[in-house]
């Protein structure tokens, strides 16, 4: 497609392990163990895991923070593991990172001032009066009153830090941002107005996000697009309505039955189908993933809709 | 069902200050509730709204030189709010029993996880070694731990995050308690993990006829396992009734603002609801009239009570002040 941002193609990201007397590899953790995916302009991608399962060490990959083992990220047409590509295309200015806690992402000697203009700094030439200006503004967009720019991290509430998160991703007019778990620390009511912001933000400027987290009910709430990942690998790519709709790995189907309804009449028909769904993946789990415990490769079951099926269910279906 | 048998714990105007600079200031500040047997009584509200408080005051574990509380916390014939040290001690894990949030923390690294939870019953009971360590592996039985003679010669760093709140739930229950309070007790877990112990919770409280406090932020957590519910908003109650109710009707505006703001698929494109202002904090507390009224000010001050108290709107359904008869969201 035309309009893609940025195409992850056979990512791996594998940790060595080091034991015996010479220290040497002996094993591999096989964080991020092969996944393709692609994310469009403007687009919020989901990405959903539990803990363990190498969501976060993929976003990391692809800001270029954890070096990938193997594999391409393809951006405007280049290989961007390579860091001398990655100077080459400007590309730690067009991709951002929003962290999980804001508090331990913002240096808390420097002032919101400084915190903000800091990718300022790295990527543009500006004035200090220019550069104030350009701070005010981004503090604006973010609803934050003027005078924070003097302040310190500690002196605000966890939104209004994410808040500040979100104001330093933005800085550079990135057109991807990373945001791992941004608002999983965060209130309900807090977290709704961090995801607002994420999302006028999103519209005004054409950004692209991709999205990771733990939390079905917010992924649905920002995603049209969205992979499930799993033991490093993804078990289901597609829409959000065709997943949701229609999940077809035992694993999407857990993860989706596992979501607390707020629908108090049919907890008992939840729970009861939850249990029962549970019961079906402890005795059928094997079936679904190979000798090695690893997830299929993923095939098309319909359009915009790939699901990581075993070999027998491809041809003969369910 | 109703007589005064079937009431485990009765709180009344509960108020537990900390001292903040020398002057005590009130996270709970007036709160009633009393918890029956065989009911799960959730207590929801955001961060800095004193739900902890409340848990921490009913078990005691709070620094007393810097901690005021105040009212009746009345289990059996005892009140806990004036109960000694030692008393204490033979009440909580014996009567009452905790589940915290991080297992992490509440677990001894050094220790083997099943001598942890023997700790309790060489406390409160006359077993010796063997008897206490048969029990406690027939608690990991229990709750649902696979080999539970390998897993109690291990120690924290070996579990996932899931069995050790399985530790930490034997815990609780090893004496048997009535009382079970958990604060937070899936919020470090995933989701697939905390629907397993939501569900080992009930089990276990059907199972032993006790009475459980649920404290969390997690609406759906609420919806899914609760009887009654108590919303607290800065250190009070504002609104309590069954679940059915509370989800079915809410009432009070804070209420039906915090339901507004989930997620939820249905609303796509829309804004999610945004509770105007913050929480304020500890100090900042307004005192006299209703707490919630700087969240919602399009709503004329003689809406408002002087005085918010609780009303009960139909049997069974409190709401605190008459705001809520004419409330309307800001954009209506």
């Amino acid at each position: 497609m035309a309009n893609e941002i940025i195409q992850i193609k056979d990512l791996k990201v594998h940790y060595p392990v080091r034991s015996g007397f010479w220290n040497r590899i002996t094993d591999y953790v096989r964080a991020v163990d092969g996944i393709s995916f692609s994310i469009k302009e403007g687009e919020t991608y989901g990405l959903i895991g539990e803990s363990g399962s190498g969501k976060s060490t993929t976003g990391k990959a692809i800001v270029g923070v954890e070096k990938a083992t193997s594999g391409q990220i393809i951006y405007k047409g280049q290989d961007i593991t390579k860091a001398s590509v990655r100077r080459k295309l400007n590309y730690n200015k067009d991709v951002q990172m929003i962290f999980q806690d804001s508090m331990s992402s913002l240096n808390p000697r420097k002032r919101i001032e400084d915190i903000i203009a800091e990718p300022i700094r790295n990527f543009e030439n500006l004035t200090t009066d220019q550069e104030r200006d350009r701070v005010q503004e981004l503090l604006d967009i973010v609803g934050m009153p003027s005078d924070s720019i003097y302040k310190f991290p500690h002196e605000f509430s966890g939104g209004q830090r994410q808040r500040i998160g979100i104001a330093r991703a933005v800085a550079t007019n990135p057109k991807l941002i990373v945001a791992d778990e941004p608002t999983s620390a965060l209130d309900l009511s807090v977290q709704a107005q961090v995801l607002n912001f994420m999302k006028h933000i999103q519209q005004q400027y054409n950004i692209a996000f991709l999205f990771i987290s733990h939390d079905l009910g917010v992924i649905k709430h920002m995603s049209k697009n969205l992979a499930i990942m799993h033991r490093g690998r993804l078990v289901e790519v597609g829409s959000l309505e065709e997943i949701y709709k229609n999940p077809m790995h035992i694993y999407t189907k857990r993860l989706l039955a596992a979501i607390p309804q707020v629908d108090v009449e049919n907890r008992d028909a939840h729970a009861n189908e939850r249990r029962r769904i549970e019961r079906e993946f402890q005795k059928n789990q094997k079936d679904w993933y190979d000798k090695d415990g690893r997830v299929y490769p993923l095939q098309e079951v319909a359009p915009n809709h790939l699901v990581a099926l075993p070999k027998e269910q491809i041809d003969g279906g369910e | 069902m109703d007589n005064h048998q079937d009431i485990l714990l009765d709180v009344e105007n509960l108020h537990t200050g900390y001292r903040l600079q020398g002057k005590f200031y009130d996270a709970v500040d007036g709160v009633d509730f009393t918890l029956k047997r065989n009911e799960v009584l959730a207590i929801v509200g955001e961060s800095g709204c004193g739900k902890s408080t409340i848990a921490s005051s009913i078990v005691g574990l709070y620094d007393r030189k810097n901690t005021r509380v105040t009212g009746d916390i009345k289990y059996k014939n005892l009140n806990l709010v004036s109960l000694t040290d030692g008393l204490f001690d033979q009440i909580r894990g014996n009567d009452i029993g905790m589940i915290f949030q991080d297992p992490m923390s509440s677990l001894n690294p050094l220790m083997k996880v099943g001598d942890q939870v023997a700790e309790s019953l060489l406390y409160h009971t006359k077993m010796n070694k063997g008897q206490r360590r048969a029990r406690v592996i027939e608690l990991f039985k229990e709750v649902g731990m696979p080999k539970p003679e390998t897993m109690y010669d291990m120690y924290p760093h070996e579990l996932s995050g899931g069995l050790r709140q399985r530790v930490v739930i034997a815990m609780a229950v090893a004496c048997k308690p009535e009382i079970i309070i958990a604060d937070e007790p899936t919020t470090a877990l995933d989701v697939t993990i905390q629907a397993q112990i939501l569900d080992l919770l009930k089990e276990i409280q059907k199972e032993s006829e006790s009475g459980i406090i649920l404290i969390t932020h997690d609406l759906g957590v609420v919806a899914e396992t609760a009887d009654e519910v108590a919303v607290m908003y800065a250190g009070q109650i504002v609104e309590k009734a069954d679940v059915k109710t509370l989800f079915s009707h809410p009432l009070h505006p804070y209420t039906r603002s915090l339901l507004n703001s989930m997620p939820q698929s249905d609303a796509d494109d829309e804004d999610l609801h945004v509770i105007q202002g913050t929480v304020p904090s500890l100090k900042n507390m307004p005192r006299e009239g209703d707490r919630f009224a700087a969240r919602i000010p399009w709503i004329p001050a003689s809406e408002h009570e002087k005085v918010p108290v609780m009303h009960e709107v139909e049997p069974n359904h409190f709401v605190r002040c008459t705001c809520w008869k004419n409330f309307h969201f800001q954009n209506d």
